[in-house]
C-alpha cells in the first residue's frame, strides 16, 4: 500500500519534499502502512522469542533425526559433550556425520559451576537455565501471537491488495531478476521510481517468508503435536515423520536467522535511519530520479 | 573494604536464609509465579483450539511391526527404589492388586489375571517424549472405559487419577497424573499390560502403564497402583493434576 507523491492529509503529512544542499533530492514517500508496521514489529519480538526458547526446548534432547522415530543411526545433527582423556569437557558438533569440535558454544559451555553439558550456550535459551517447561509455556506464547498475528497480516495483505500489488513478483519482475542480483551484488540501489517499489529480490525475500517459512515453521512445530497428528493424520507422513519435522522446524528457525541477518544488513546498508523511520512512521526518504544513480524502469 | 565484603557476605547469608525459610514454608514458591499466571490461559487456548478442531473419537496414527523401534529408551523411573515395589518384582506381580475407588458406585481391586479378562485392545503407537525424541512400540492392555463401566463412574466424577509406585525425590513425592473422562473414554485409552507382545517390563512401568496416545509421554504415568476418580484435582499434590504439571508442565499434553 505504497501511495507515491500522494500523502494522505492529516497531521505529520509531508509533503513530497527538496532537501537541498550536500544531499540528492529527497522525497518522501508512504511506505508501509499501518498494519504493515504493527505486524513487523510484533513479528521482530515474536521471533527472538521463540528462537530462543526454542533453543531451550531443543536443549533437553540435543539431536535431530529424519524419519518417524529417533533411532540413533538415523541422527542428522547432534550437539553433545565427551571428556577428553585429561578429564575435560569438550563440546561436540555432529552434522550428517561430519563431526566439529565446537567447546564454549556448542555442546558444552559455561554455567556457574564451569563448563557442562549443554546444547545451545546461556545466552541462546529462554531462560538461560536448563528448563524445559518454562522453555514451552514461553514458546506457546509466543507461536500463539505469531499466528494470530500472521492470520491478520495475511487478511489484511490480500483484502487491501498489498499482497498482489507489492509484494507478489510478477513475470515482468522476474525479468529484472539478473540484473537485480547484480545490482545487489554490487551494493548499487535504486533511486527515483524504482527506490518507491521492493525490487524483485525483496519481493521474492518477503513473499517467501509471511507465505512459505512462516507458514511452514507453524506447520512443522505443529507436527511434533500428538493431538495435531490426531487430526490431520496425513500430514506428519508427508513432511517425512515426526522427527523429520522436528529436523524441519530446526532447519526452518536458521532460514529464518539467515534472513533476518541479510535484512539487517540491507538496513544498515541503505540507511538505518531511514528505513527504521519508514517501519515505524511510515515514512520513507527516496532519493530522486536526478539523484545519485539512475537503474533505468525496471519496475 | 572488609567491612563493605563482610556486608556482603552478611547480605548474601541474609538472603540465603530468607530464600530457605520461604521454601520451608511454601510448596515450590518460585520468581515465576506471574509469568505462569499469564502461560495458564495460554494451555487453555491451545486445549480448546485443539478439542474443537477434533473430529470425534479421532485416533491417534497407528503403525506396523516393522514400524517399531529396536531401542525403546526408558525415561524417567527405570526401576523405583522403594521395597514394596521391589518385592512385587521378585514375586512377578502374583499378589499385585490394582485398587479403583474415589467417586465410582462400587470400588474394588483387580489382580493383572482380572485386568486381562477385560476388553483389551493392541495397537502399536508412537511415543512422543516433551524432551522431543519418538519411540515406536506395541502395547495391549484392558481399556479403561472397560474398566470404568466395571466399577460405575458416578456423575460428580470429572477425572481419572493415577497413583503411581516410583518415589520422585527426597521428599517422598510419588509419580501420578491425571486425565478428564473424555480422555479415559477413548478407543485407544488403555492400562498396558504388554509390550511388544511381552509382559511389561519393569523399566517401561510393569505390571501396568497408562497410555494415553493423544498425548505426550509424561501423561502416560508408569507402575499405577492405584486409580481415584475425582471432580478436582486442587487438593492432590500441589493441585495441578500430575508430577510434572506441579513443576510447571502443562496439564494438557497435547502439543
Amino acid at each position: 500500500m505504497w501511495e507515491v507523491d500522494e500523502p494522505p492529509v492529516g497531521p505529520g503529512v509531508l509533503e513530497p519534499v527538496v532537501v537541498g544542499g550536500d544531499s540528492p533530492r529527497l522525497r518522501s514517500v508512504y511506505r508501509h502502512a499501518l498494519p504493515t508496521r504493527i505486524a513487523h514489529w510484533i513479528v521482530v519480538l515474536c521471533l527472538l522469542i521463540l528462537t530462543l526458547s526454542g533453543f531451550q526446548i531443543f536443549n533437553a534432547h540435543p539431536a535431530l533425526y529424519w524419519g518417524e522415530r529417533s533411532d540413533p543411526d538415523r541422527t542428522v545433527l547432534a550437539l553433545k559433550a565427551v571428556h577428553t582423556p585429561s578429564g575435560e569437557l569438550k563440546g561436540l558438533t555432529q552434522i550428517l556425520g561430519l563431526e566439529f569440535e565446537t567447546t564454549g558454544v556448542l555442546g558444552a559451555s559455561s554455567d556457574a559451576e564451569g563448563l557442562s553439558e549443554r546444547g545451545f550456550p546461556r545466552w541462546a535459551t529462554l531462560p538461560s537455565g536448563q528448563w524445559l517447561a518454562m522453555g514451552r509455556r514461553w514458546h506457546f506464547l509466543f507461536a500463539w501471537i505469531l499466528v494470530l498475528t500472521g492470520l491478520s497480516f495475511a487478511v489484511y495483505a490480500l483484502a487491501s491488495h498489498h499482497f498482489t500489488n507489492d509484494l507478489l513478483p510478477r513475470p515482468r519482475d522476474l525479468g529484472g531478476l539478473g540484473d537485480s542480483i547484480r545490482d545487489h551484488l554490487r551494493l548499487r540501489h535504486p533511486s527515483g521510481e524504482s527506490a518507491a517499489h521492493y525490487n524483485v529480490l525483496q519481493k521474492i525475500a518477503y513473499t517467501g517468508v509471511v507465505f512459505g517459512l512462516g507458514p511452514l515453521s507453524v506447520l512443522t512445530g505443529l507436527a511434533m503435536s500428538p493431538r495435531f497428528d490426531a487430526i490431520v493424520p496425513f500430514v506428519v507422513p508427508l513432511l517425512g515423520g515426526r522427527q523429520s519435522a522436528r529436523t524441519l522446524h530446526f532447519l526452518a528457525t536458521f532460514v529464518f536467522i539467515g534472513f533476518t541477518l541479510a535484512h539487517i544488513f540491507m538496513v544498515a546498508l541503505t540507511g538505518v535511519v531511514n528505513n527504521v523511520r519508514s517501519m515505524l512512521t511510515g515514512w520513507y526518504r527516496a532519493p530522486s530520479a536526478a539523484g545519485v544513480s539512475d537503474d533505468g524502469d525496471r519496475n | 573494604m572488609g567491612i563493605a565484603i563482610n556486608r556482603r557476605r552478611f547480605a548474601v547469608r541474609a538472603l540465603e536464609l530468607v530464600g530457605v525459610s520461604l521454601l520451608a514454608g511454601c510448596e515450590r514458591v518460585h520468581p515465576y509465579r506471574w509469568l505462569m499466571r499469564l502461560f495458564r490461559p495460554v494451555e487453555s487456548a491451545t486445549r480448546l483450539a485443539q478439542s474443537l478442531l477434533t473430529p470425534p473419537g479421532a485416533l491417534a496414527r497407528e503403525f506396523s511391526e516393522a514400524d517399531r523401534s529396536s531401542v525403546f529408551p526408558s525415561n524417567g523411573t527405570t526401576s523405583p527404589d522403594e521395597p514394596a515395589y521391589q518385592a512385587h518384582v521378585r514375586r512377578g506381580f502374583v499378589d499385585w492388586r490394582l485398587e479403583v475407588g474415589g467417586l465410582v458406585e462400587r470400588p474394588a481391586v483387580f489382580s493383572l489375571e482380572e485386568l486381562r479378562r477385560l476388553p483389551s485392545r493392541t495397537q502399536i503407537t508412537r511415543h512422543d517424549c516433551v524432551e522431543g525424541w519418538s519411540a515406536i512400540a506395541k502395547w495391549r492392555g484392558a481399556r479403561l472405559s472397560a474398566l470404568l463401566a466395571e466399577v460405575g463412574v458416578r456423575p460428580d466424577a470429572r477425572y481419572v487419577v493415577f497413583y503411581c509406585a516410583d518415589p520422585m525425590d527426597d521428599e517422598a513425592n510419588r509419580y501420578y497424573e491425571s486425565i478428564d473422562l473424555e480422555e479415559a473414554r477413548h478407543e485407544q485409552t488403555i492400562l498396558a499390560y504388554e509390550m511388544n507382545d511381552r509382559a511389561l517390563p519393569v523399566q517401561h512401568g510393569a505390571p501396568l502403564r497408562l497410555r494415553v496416545e493423544r498425548q505426550l509421554g509424561y501423561k502416560m504415568a508408569k507402575y499405577v497402583m492405584r486409580i481415584a476418580l475425582v471432580s478436582s484435582f486442587d487438593a492432590i499434590g500441589d493441585g495441578r493434576g500430575g508430577y510434572w504439571e506441579d513443576r510447571d508442565y502443562e496439564w494438557y499434553a497435547g502439543i
